[in-house]
């Protein structure tokens, strides 16, 4: 033997080496799973197996209580729970949908137009990328305040169209499609409008695939604009009152109805990413700070 | 040949710095980043000069506000600023190393096993906070109902259910264990994604000129060869780290949180900005908050920048 041959970085087929790999990684990702799990079948409990002493993590018979025990449970609060989910849905589309319009727009025009300022942009752009939105709630609160959008769904909408992280990675995307594709529809007298519809969006769809999946985790789960931005019950989202219950009821029966409305949380996010899992992690390549 | 060149330079040449419409093509996303980004952290910054209570006009106090956080907020400083220290470092350099390590290790293995650990590692990194906070207050739970209460007391390790989280000793470390376990994110699959695009090549021809396993391989050449995603991944890690910072007050249900033991700089900024209404103070730790990332960003960029 030849002693050390180089380690296989994406291999083809199984070998011995990886059985190391696999002991390492499994028990963390056990770890990492377990909650999930858990979470995942206190959600189907039927009472007496979330009141089941010692507490198990499987469910052996599952069933939908814990749904339609939270659906009840908001038909008494006033609001009904259809509400909220009505409030998260037209704003996570609206977010989704405006955030990949504008990064995919300014990503063209930064990686392919050529215009005074650009340089700087994409340095505060970059910079951005350490934004922590926490540190500045309260400015963001008295902007919000100024723009009299407090109790509008624009209030859940705009102050997260914004992505560096997603304008950066858009961006990057297209710095790879050859510059002369464009020079030669420059040739045959496209405008570019015409250039950023019909060749660049075509062409990065992994990218879109990614801002799409970024911009739904973003909002989906956002609570900050409910709690900040809105005093209105009835135009709250859901992440809200999936709070409202977690404090609500702190006790085992209630258990089961949060880790339902955690699952209704949850479940969309994972499953767009498995969906979508092969455009983000091409766009990810990419994703290298130079 | 000589010809297409120079028509091609002519038509560079007609776009070169006067494209007009590249400001249509950037202007909504450039006045959204501008107001929701740029301009509040100009106004912590202006703020930050002031004492503002929200409903008079803020009254200038220069200064002021920085010095009575460094010498006289006591809090700040026997709590809130050591527990960011300890939380920064474990969760943000902690986390970051484990997500780049468990990115090379899931690297070697084939396809399937791959994809599926890589689903499960980057799970948790999409719960949001407030589903978060509601799966490990059930695992916490302080009675003898409580997952890990049970497994402790089956095993014999403690006698009596543990009050977790509003336990001023175990707070802290359980919002690491948790931050932890949500902070395989996007920088966790960016670097996963710049280790299995390096060139194969490359390892060959190391392995022929004497590097001898895994680790020497992974310092010398994965590393030197994806160096921008490794900032990327550091830049994430650290704004994640930050960002979720608000994890003891969901936790624990309480802000102040319990003695004090989980308070973070951003619950230093709620509890002064949203429960008492000092703005100006809240804004100058904002800047405080912001710096720091700054800081530890900057540090980031000296390892991993690539020179020109």
């Amino acid at each position: 033997m030849a002693g050390y041959r180089g380690s296989n970085i994406n291999p083809k087929k199984f070998e011995r080496g990886q059985i190391k790999i696999l002991l390492v990684l499994l028990p963390l990702a056990v770890f990492m799973a377990i909650p999930i799990v858990y979470i995942f079948c206190h959600a189907f409990k039927p009472m007496d197996e979330l009141f089941a002493f010692p507490p198990k993590i499987l469910v052996s018979k599952p069933t939908w209580n814990n749904f339609s025990n939270l659906f009840k449970a908001s038909q008494s609060s006033g609001i009904p729970m259809s509400r909220y989910v009505f409030n998260s849905i037209i704003v996570t589309g609206l977010v989704v949908l405006a955030s990949i319009v504008f990064s995919t727009m300014a990503a063209f025009a930064l990686s392919k137009l050529r215009f005074k300022g650009k340089y700087t942009i994409m340095e505060v752009n970059n910079a951005a990328l350490m934004f922590v939105a926490v540190a500045v709630q309260i400015p963001r609160y008295l902007v919000v305040d100024f723009l009299s959008l407090k109790d509008t769904y624009l209030a859940h909408v705009l102050p997260l169209l914004a992505m560096p992280v997603g304008l950066f990675l858009v961006k990057q995307f297209i710095d790879q499609v050859p510059d002369a594709l464009i020079e030669a529809a420059y040739i045959d007298g496209a405008k570019d409008f015409l250039i950023y519809r019909k060749i660049i969006l075509p062409l990065i769809k992994p990218a879109i695939a990614t801002t799409a999946i970024l911009a739904f985790q973003g909002v989906w789960t956002n609570i900050e604009t409910s709690n900040l931005y809105i005093n209105d019950e009835a135009m709250k989202t859901l992440p809200f009152y999936l709070n409202t219950l977690a404090n609500a009821n702190n006790n085992v029966a209630g258990q089961g109805i949060q880790a339902a409305a955690v699952l209704i949380q949850f479940l969309p996010n994972l499953l767009m990413f498995i969906i979508l899992r092969k455009s983000f992690m091409n766009t990810m390549a990419n994703s290298g700070i130079k | 040949m000589a010809r297409t060149i120079g028509r091609k330079r002519s038509k560079i040449a007609k776009h070169e710095n006067g494209n007009k419409s590249a400001y249509g093509f950037l202007a909504p996303y450039l006045i959204l980043f501008s107001i929701f980004i740029i301009i509040p952290i100009a106004i912590a910054i202006g703020l930050s000069f002031t004492n503002f209570d929200t409903i008079q006009f803020p009254t200038w106090k220069g200064f002021l506000n920085y010095v009575t956080l460094i010498t006289q907020d006591e809090i700040f400083m026997q709590y809130v600023l050591p527990n960011t220290v300890k939380y920064a470092i474990v969760v943000g350099i902690g986390g970051y190393v484990l997500s780049f390590l468990i990115a090379w290790a899931l690297a070697q293995l084939t396809s399937v096993p791959r994809t599926i650990l890589a689903i499960i590692f980057y799970s948790p990194s999409m719960t949001g906070a407030v589903a978060m906070a509601v799966v490990w207050k059930i695992i916490f739970s302080g009675d003898q109902m409580g997952l890990l209460n049970s497994w402790l007391m089956n095993l014999g390790i403690i006698d009596e259910p543990v009050i977790w989280l509003t336990s001023s000793t175990y707070l802290l470390p359980i919002m690491i264990i948790v931050a932890l376990w949500s902070s395989m994110g996007v920088g966790f699959l960016a670097m996963l994604a710049g280790i299995l695009n390096a060139d194969e090549e490359l390892y060959e021809a190391a392995a022929i000129d004497g590097v001898k396993n895994r680790f020497q391989e992974m310092i010398y050449i994965t590393i030197p060869t994806m160096k921008p995603q490794m900032l990327f991944g550091a830049v994430m890690a650290i704004v994640g780290a930050f960002q979720n910072g608000a994890i003891g007050v969901s936790l624990s249900g309480a802000n102040p949180t319990p003695g004090y033991a989980g308070q973070l700089i951003v619950n230093h900024i709620e509890d002064y900005g949203f429960i008492r209404y000092e703005m100006g103070y809240a804004a100058a730790v904002s800047v405080v908050l912001l710096l720091i990332v700054m800081v530890f960003s900057k540090i980031f960029s000296k390892l991993f920048k690539e020179k020109d």
